[in-house]
This record gives structure tokens, sequence and C-alpha cells, in this order.
């Protein structure tokens, strides 16, 4: 699993920077979304991966981390995801602007 | 009285984003009622900035400091959010709200109908701040960068326009490939130690296991490149002079605080956390820093000497101010981050002033003579010597012209760091603590051992400040020139008084400061101290039990009886 996680976020990552090097403003967000799925994704392992352990108390099981995953991370990676969320839409919104304003999507305005 | 300091410390968040609603509210219209409402609530911001700051420093000398921590939502300090009133804090809540109340003033005059909901972002961005410099917890201070940003990318986009428009755009795509890489940071400082909270952070730094520290380290690293995007480090701030020259007036002088949130933050951070106590960690990161501050003055100083135009010209002047506050923090003594504050206060002041003085400078010119400065001087090297015998008895300079050139030359002062004002003061601060034996704690402690020397370090240091100084003075006095003591071609411009007012007080404000530079020069000491010995903070913050929700505690009564048997989470 670990192996997984791992190349999904390297690839992630990396096809995200790919994008952000582009010159179209459009390949510029999917780069920042893919990066933020990549990021979000990073927040989650980083509190340890763990299969069948819930993040919440139960009754009549130890209050102890051997059987409950770490809540911190998954709290994280919800406020992560609506901040980034919110900051990609107001992205598009921007994007929008300057392609009707210079009637070009390069992101520096004109072909180069 | 700690008790009402306590909940004071959540009202400079609260307040802002409580009028930010309202304005939100009134719709587009009704731009007078918003823009005093704004201005009132960013007064009261500023006012209980101050009562915050008074209270900060109310400690007596050799006391550690008096801080007071704010739980939100109850929860004792390393597991829920904290909001700290320190020295340092306060006194960044006062500069954002003095900054912020200028530009306000400023824009009412005439900006704040360039575009829509001027007011309300203002006061987002004004909540983003004050959260910023108060929390003291890693993610609460990831949200309050995103808040802060988010009432940017409106503010940077105000007035519209192709080319705003697109230094907004790389403003926005730098910003945000910057959170991403906020977040990476964080989380793997939260994988390796275990917290998120800056006090508990510098607790556990020292006694991390050697695999964990290489994370954590690899953490803070990643960390600290989002804050030197923020601040402007050199290869990292070439959004920075397009997006600053070409955001309107009041922004761009609001904005001049915001590369301070970034260094806010590496002052905050990195001497509590990587300090002397750090144990393997200790200094981690200060060469680059040192080094990176250094190149930074370098690339603003060429930059600043290349420009055309004077919004640019202020714009590397801020790059200049950034890089010379990392490199000084660099030095790592608390002497040098004295000078080093002083210089914040003083520099950001000032560009505030200057961009809005630009601004009323440009008004009376002809579009595009800015470009000609430069050129004139590269090109006409046999002079353009017009015959000015025509007028034995020479111009006289109207009144405003005379006002905006006296603004002008206290600006290149303060920026140059020409006596006899703060800019000066707060060089000379600098300088004096370099000479001191301890100057540089980062070159004693490469020595090791020996007798710690002014080593090399503390030379490039002072050589670029000197360097830095002289070569904005050129550079101001040059633009200077060409501005006020060209025969006068053009229209004088018309200055309403509004206008003049904020410039005039931000000013006035630095010159009380140098009045005043004995106390205030104390009270910067003190704050370098204790950034520099942060267990007053760390204990402070730890320390502070939850209060009993069933027990409503009221004003004066002591806070702490209640909360010895803590009901553990």
């Amino acid at each position: 699993m670990e192996i997984i996680l791992a190349l999904s976020i390297g690839a992630l990552a990396g096809s995200g920077i790919w994008l952000i090097l582009r010159s179209r403003t459009y390949q510029v967000l999917i780069g920042l979304s893919l990066l933020s799925y990549a990021v979000n994704l990073f927040i989650f392992s980083m509190g340890r991966l763990r299969t069948d352990a819930p993040p919440i108390l139960e009754k009549g099981v130890p209050n102890t981390l051997a059987h409950y995953t770490d809540p911190v991370p998954q709290a994280l990676v919800l406020t992560a995801i609506v901040i980034t969320f919110a900051m990609t839409a107001l992205f598009l919104v921007v994007l929008l602007v300057a392609r009707g304003l210079t009637r070009n999507d390069h992101v520096d305005g004109r072909e180069s | 009285m700690t008790l009402n300091m306590n909940s004071l410390a959540i009202a400079p968040i609260l307040l802002p984003l409580a009028t930010a609603a309202i304005m939100v509210a009134l719709g587009e219209r009704r731009r007078n009622i918003k823009a005093v409402l704004g201005v009132v609530s960013t007064m009261m911001t500023l006012g209980i900035a101050v009562s915050l700051l008074l209270f900060a420093d109310s400690a007596p000398a050799g006391e550690p400091a008096a801080i007071s921590v704010y739980l939100v939502g109850n929860w004792a300090a390393p597991y829920g959010i904290v909001l700290v009133v320190d020295r340092l804090s306060s006194l960044m809540l006062v500069l954002a709200s003095t900054v912020v109340l200028a530009g306000q003033l400023y824009s009412i005059a005439r900006w704040h109908s360039a575009g829509m909901f001027f007011h309300a972002l203002v006061q987002l961005l004004l909540m983003g701040l004050n959260g910023a410099f108060l929390t003291g917890d890693l993610f609460n201070l990831f949200v309050f960068f995103e808040v802060l940003l988010a009432a940017s990318y409106g503010l940077v986009l105000h007035g519209s326009g192709a080319p705003r428009v697109k230094a907004g755009l790389h403003y926005i795509a730098v910003n945000l490939a910057a959170s991403s890489l906020f977040l990476i940071g964080a989380s793997l400082i939260y994988g390796a130690a275990g917290t998120l909270n800056m006090a508990d952070l510098a607790a556990r730094v020292p006694i991390l296991p050697d695999d964990e520290r290489m994370l954590m380290e690899a953490g803070a690293a990643i960390l600290g490149v989002a804050f030197l995007v923020k601040a402007g480090m050199w290869p990292l701030c070439f959004w920075l002079p397009s997006a600053y020259a070409l955001a309107v007036p009041p922004v761009a002088a609001i904005f001049s605080i915001m590369t301070k949130v970034g260094v806010y933050v590496i002052l905050r951070l990195w001497p509590m956390v990587f300090g002397v106590d750090a144990g393997a960690s200790a200094f981690f990161g200060s060469n680059w820093l040192l080094v990176g501050g250094i190149l930074t003055v370098a690339f603003g100083v060429i930059g600043l000497l290349a420009s055309q135009d004077l919004p640019r010209m202020a714009a590397y002047n801020v790059i200049i101010s950034s890089g010379t506050l990392l490199a000084a923090i660099a030095a790592g003594s608390s002497g040098v981050t004295a000078g080093a504050l002083f210089y914040l206060i003083s520099s950001t002041l000032a560009v505030s002033a200057f961009f809005l003085l630009i601004d009323l400078i440009e008004r009376g010119r002809i579009p595009g003579a800015d470009v000609l400065v430069v050129t004139f001087e590269a090109l006409s090297e046999e002079d353009e010597e017009e015959p000015d015998a025509a007028d034995p008895v020479g111009i006289a300079i109207p009144a405003t012209m005379a006002i905006l050139g006296i603004g002008f030359a206290a600006c290149a002062l303060l920026l140059a760091g020409l006596p006899p004002l703060t800019g000066f003061v707060a060089k000379f601060l600098m300088l004096h603590a370099m000479f001191l034996p301890d100057g540089v704690a980062v070159g004693a402690h490469e020595v090791n051992g020996t007798t710690p020397t002014l080593g090399a370090l503390s030379w490039t240091l002072m050589a670029m400040l000197l360097i830095s100084g002289f070569a904005v003075m050129v550079a101001m006095a040059r633009a200077g020139v060409r501005v006020f003591w060209v025969p006068m071609e053009s229209t004088v411009p018309k200055v309403r008084f509004l206008e003049m007012v904020p410039i005039v007080s931000l000013l006035l404000l630095c010159a009380t400061l140098t009045v005043q530079a004995g106390p205030v020069a104390r009270f910067m000491d003190a704050t370098a101290k204790s950034i520099h010995a942060p267990e007053g903070y760390v204990r402070g913050v730890l320390d502070v039990p939850r209060k009993r929700p069933e027990q409503p505690v009221i004003d004066g009564q002591p806070a702490t009886a209640p909360a010895t048997q803590e009901v553990s989470p």
C-alpha cells in the first residue's frame, strides 16, 4: 500500500509541476489542481497508513494510538481541500478575465 | 487584567471579520458608509493593538515577557489552537493596522471606486494579517495566510485592466504553488515532531531522535521556502515587482506589510525552533538565509538602479528591505535583531508612504515621462543642455510641489538610511550590534570554541547595509532630480487634503519614532531578547490551563484557580 500511495503522490506531483511550467493558463490551473491532490494525499499519509482503524474514540476500546488512526491529518486534509478548492475556483475566474482582456490564453497575455 | 487581555487577543480578528460581513451585506453601492465603517473598524483595531502592545510591554525589565494566550475553543495548548500576544506579535499588529489605515484613508479620495468591494477586501486582509501575527499554531497560520492571500488576490486585481490582470495571474499562481509547499512542510513537521503548535514544537525539537530530525528539518526547509516566497527572497521574488508596481497605489501601500508577514514568521519560528537550544538542529539553515538575504539585496539594488518608473522603484525598495531583514535575522544575535525590528518598522512605513506619494507625483506628469528618465541618461551623453538663460529669476515652486518634494526627500532618507530619520537609527543599531563580539552568532557558532572575532560574515553584512543605502540614495536622487527639478512643463497635480493626510502622518510617525528613538530602541531590544530566549513564550503557551465551562469566570477573578485537575481530551 505504501508503494502504491507513494507512486500516486509522485505521479500527481510530477505531472502537476510539469503542467505548472507550461505556457497556457488552463494547463497551469490543472497543474495546480493536480499538485493540490498530491499534497492532500501527502498530508493524509503523514498520519501513518492504517487500515481498519477509526479516527474517533469508541466505547470499550483502549484510548491508545495502537487502536486508532491519527485524526489530526484527516482534519487538516479537510481544511486543505476546502481552501485549495476555493482558491482554484478563484484562479479560474482570473484566468477567464485574463482570457477576455488579452484575447489569448498565454500566461504572459501574448505569444512570445 | 490578564483575563481581560486574554479575551482581547481575539478582537483584532473578529472585528475586521464582522465589519467585512456587514460591508458585503451592504452591497456594491453606499461606498461612503462602507468607507466610514472601514476606517472606524481599522481605527478600533489599531486601538486594540496599541493596548495589547502596552500590555505586552508591561512586564518589568529582566522578567520574562508578559504574554497573553487565548485558547480558541478552550482546549489546552498542544491540542487546541492558541492565539498568543507577546511583544513581537503586538508590534506587528500595530504596524499592520497603521499601514492599512493609511491606505484606506488615501483610497477614499478616489481609488476605492475603481472596483468593487474594496473596503470589505481590505478588512478581510487586515483580519488575515492579524490572525497570522497572533496565531501560535502552524496549521492555523496556513489558514490565516490563505485568508489574507485571498483578500490580496482581490486587491491586486482592483481597478482591473490587462496589465494588472496579467500581474495578478502570476501573483496568484505563485502563491498557490507556495501554499502547496506550506502544506507539505507543515505536514512533514507534524509527521516528524507530532505537533503543530509552535511552542510545543520548540520544546520537542531538542529531544527528537536522529531519523525524525532529518524529516523535521526537511519539513522546516520546505516550509521556509513557502515563507521566503511571501517575503520575496531573491530567486523567489520575480513576481513581486510587477504585482506591486501595477497594483493601485493604496493597495500597494497596504501590501508593503505583506512581505513582512513572511519575514515575521521567520523571525518568530526560526530563533524559537532552531535557536541556540535546539541541540543538533541549532542554527539550521542560517547560511542559506544569510546568503539569500544578501543576494536579495543585491538583486533589489540592481533592479532599483535599472528601474524606469517610480512604482517599480518602490517595489524594488520592498525587495531591498526584505533582503536586509532576512540577512539581519540570519545573523542570529539579539542586538542585530533589535536593529532589524526597528528597520522593519521604519522601512514598512516609508515604503507605504512612498507608494502613496508616487501616485500624487505621477498625476501631474506626462504619461511615459518616467520611461525617459533612464533612457535620457543612457543616450544623451552630450546632454540636452537647454539654454536656460531665458529665465534669470527662476521659477516659483508651487506649494503642492514643495510638499511633495519634501515628502519625497523624507522617503529617500528613510529608505537609504541617512540621518536624521529612523532609517539611519535602525541601520546604525544593526551596524553597532555587528561590531560587538557576539554580533553575528552564526559566525561565532561556526568557529565553535575559539573566541569569536569579526568574521567575514559580519563584514559582508556591513558592506551590504552600506552599499545598499548608497545605491538607494543614488537612485532616489536621480529620480527626484528628474521629477522635481525639471522646468515645469507639466501641470501641478491637483491634490486633495485627504490624500495628503495619510502620507504626512506616516512620515510624521517616522519622525516621532526618531525623536523617541531611545524608548523605541529599548522596546525593540526587549522584543529581540524575548525572540532569542523563547522559554518565556514556550512556557507561557504550554502552561495556560483551560477554563472550566460550567464556571463562568468574571473579570478580575483569577482564571487559574479552577483548572488544576484537567480533563484529558
